[in-house]
């Protein structure tokens, strides 16, 4: 069984699969949000979710998360059928300054993953500091998010999920409304992350550049009802740099592509 | 301070300094008024004699035990009634016949079942402070960022983890201020009883003062009650900022 698994990832040139949306589809009364969605997320893999508003990206990556069950169809996570919030699955919001619980420090919100998952208060302690460090935070443990930067705030939201030591982590626009040159820095930071921890990354963005730049594939969904339009490989040597990559003619080429995708899409 | 904080004192200071003279010239025994400088003396009388403080300790009993009881039910009923949608639904007209009756109506009932003392009067306020702490508490959780109980959501949250950590923080500025407000009524409440029927506290005493023709010690109780619950507000803002720190002043960002 598990060579026969192994034959078909080396066949398919493919990582095993970790997150596997199987023909879904989500209505609420007549109105068809998403209709039979397939998609699989290989482990380790970073892929990137594009599409004009209203194709149900968002709403793909709750059902990642297990916030919303699709009507149809079902959403797994190594081959087991995800229905509820799961410790090993992170969500990182766009709103930073929502997600985050105003009256905690940076250090509280980030123990707060841990006390959800019943870490005992010395071992909290230990590890916090760890992680702020991580997310370029040491030394800010103590502040209140309204004295924090929105970059901040975001790494504050990041290293809460990374307390959680998600084997996938989702994210929801997670840069977009940040500076260009914080979000760039963030990208960075989140690519070596991952790259070091090997963590499975499902990232919804609207910045077709920021869905090249950081992933294996981007996929493009199509909206009324939402479903995948576009499935494209990035084959962008790693780890990838803010100004090389982006001048490559791959990434130029597969940035037009996904602009003339989006523009036929919006049609 | 302002170095004109003194300006605000000084249409009080006229006003009853015109009474003090009013009195003086006017010269007659008065049933139902006193000078301002009798009123202070008969206010030394009662605290000398003990009778104010135990007055007071009654009706602050009553009321401050009300408060918490009722208080306390409202906030459970406001935090399920404002979580759960279904549940709110499914009582909104039972609550909605028994909140309009007046807390007062109910006391014939409050003697039959308790009788005289204590535990009437601490049931009647009760009533009356349930209600407003429970709607209040029920908008304040209502009201709450939904993006922060989607992220104890996310986190597995156990629900009562969720409701200590994220909704009362997050709703506990409004529920102060529904606290603050259920405070005063418990007050008056407390002192309406005792005026009405119950033999014990405050205004009890201005009861007993009025028929004994003493109306210099009827409004030193009066005067007395109004710094008591100006006493009470003051005490409960500076619980808020004290107790509660930053969760007690920062509304969530919406």
């Amino acid at each position: 069984m598990a060579a026969a698994a192994n034959m078909t990832a080396i066949e398919n040139d493919r990582p095993p699969t970790v997150i596997s949306f199987d023909t879904i589809s989500l209505s609420y009364g007549n109105r068809v949000i998403i209709s039979d969605l397939s998609l699989d997320v290989g482990r380790g893999e970073i892929v990137c979710i594009i599409g004009p508003s209203g194709c149900g990206k968002t709403t793909a990556l709750r059902m990642a998360g297990g916030l919303v069950r699709p009507s149809a169809g079902s959403v797994r996570l190594r081959g087991a059928p995800l229905t509820a919030p799961r410790q090993d699955v992170a969500i990182v919001f766009q709103d930073y300054g929502k997600a985050l619980l105003p009256w905690r420090t940076a250090s509280a919100n980030v123990s707060l993953a841990m006390e959800a998952a019943g870490v005992p208060r010395d071992q909290r302690q230990a590890r916090i500091p760890p992680l702020l460090a991580k997310v370029g935070l040491a030394g800010h443990g103590d502040k209140y998010p309204s004295e924090m930067s929105g970059g901040m705030q975001q790494r504050i939201q990041i290293a809460r999920c990374l307390a959680q030591d998600p084997a996938v982590l989702l994210m929801d626009e997670p840069f977009g409304a940040l500076d260009a040159m914080t979000r760039q820095g963030l990208q960075d930071e989140m690519l070596s992350l991952v790259a070091e921890t090997g963590t499975t990354v499902f990232f919804v963005t609207h910045d077709l550049e920021e869905a090249v730049y950081l992933g294996d594939r981007v996929v493009g969904l199509l909206p009324n009802p939402g479903r995948v339009g576009i499935d494209l490989k990035v084959s962008l040597p790693r780890p990838r740099n803010q100004l090389e990559s982006r001048e490559m003619p791959e990434f130029l080429r597969l940035r037009r592509e996904l602009f003339d995708f989006i523009e036929k899409a919006e049609r | 301070m302002n170095s004109d904080w003194w300006k605000g004192l000084v249409v009080p200071a006229v006003l009853l300094g015109l009474a003090e003279l009013a009195m003086r010239f006017h010269g007659s025994v008065s049933m139902s008024l006193a000078a301002p400088t009798d009123i202070v003396i008969a206010f030394g009388r009662v605290l000398l004699n003990g009778s104010l403080l135990a007055a007071t300790g009654g009706t602050l009993v009553s009321a401050g035990a009300g408060l918490i009881f009722g208080g306390f039910i409202g906030l459970l009923l406001g935090i399920l009634f404002g979580l759960l949608a279904i549940v709110d639904r499914v009582m909104e007209v039972t609550i909605e016949a028994i909140r309009p009756i007046p807390s007062v109506a109910v006391l014939p009932i409050a003697m039959l079942i308790f009788g005289f003392g204590y535990r009437m009067e601490i049931a009647i306020v009760a009533f009356s402070c349930l209600w407003p702490v429970m709607i209040m508490t029920r908008a304040a959780v209502g009201g709450i960022e939904p993006r922060l109980l989607e992220v104890s959501r996310a986190l597995r949250l156990s629900a009562v983890d969720r409701v200590i950590k994220v909704v009362l923080p997050a709703a506990l500025p409004r529920i102060m201020v529904a606290f603050r407000l259920a405070a005063g009524i418990a007050l008056v409440v407390a002192v309406t009883v005792e005026i009405a029927v119950n033999p014990l506290g405050l205004g009890y005493g201005i009861l007993v003062a009025q028929q004994a023709l003493q109306p210099d010690v009827m409004l030193a109780y009066l005067v007395w009650i109004g710094v008591i619950g100006w006493g009470l507000n003051v005490l409960l803002s500076l619980a808020q900022n004290r107790l509660f720190g930053r969760a007690g002043q920062v509304e969530v960002v919406r």
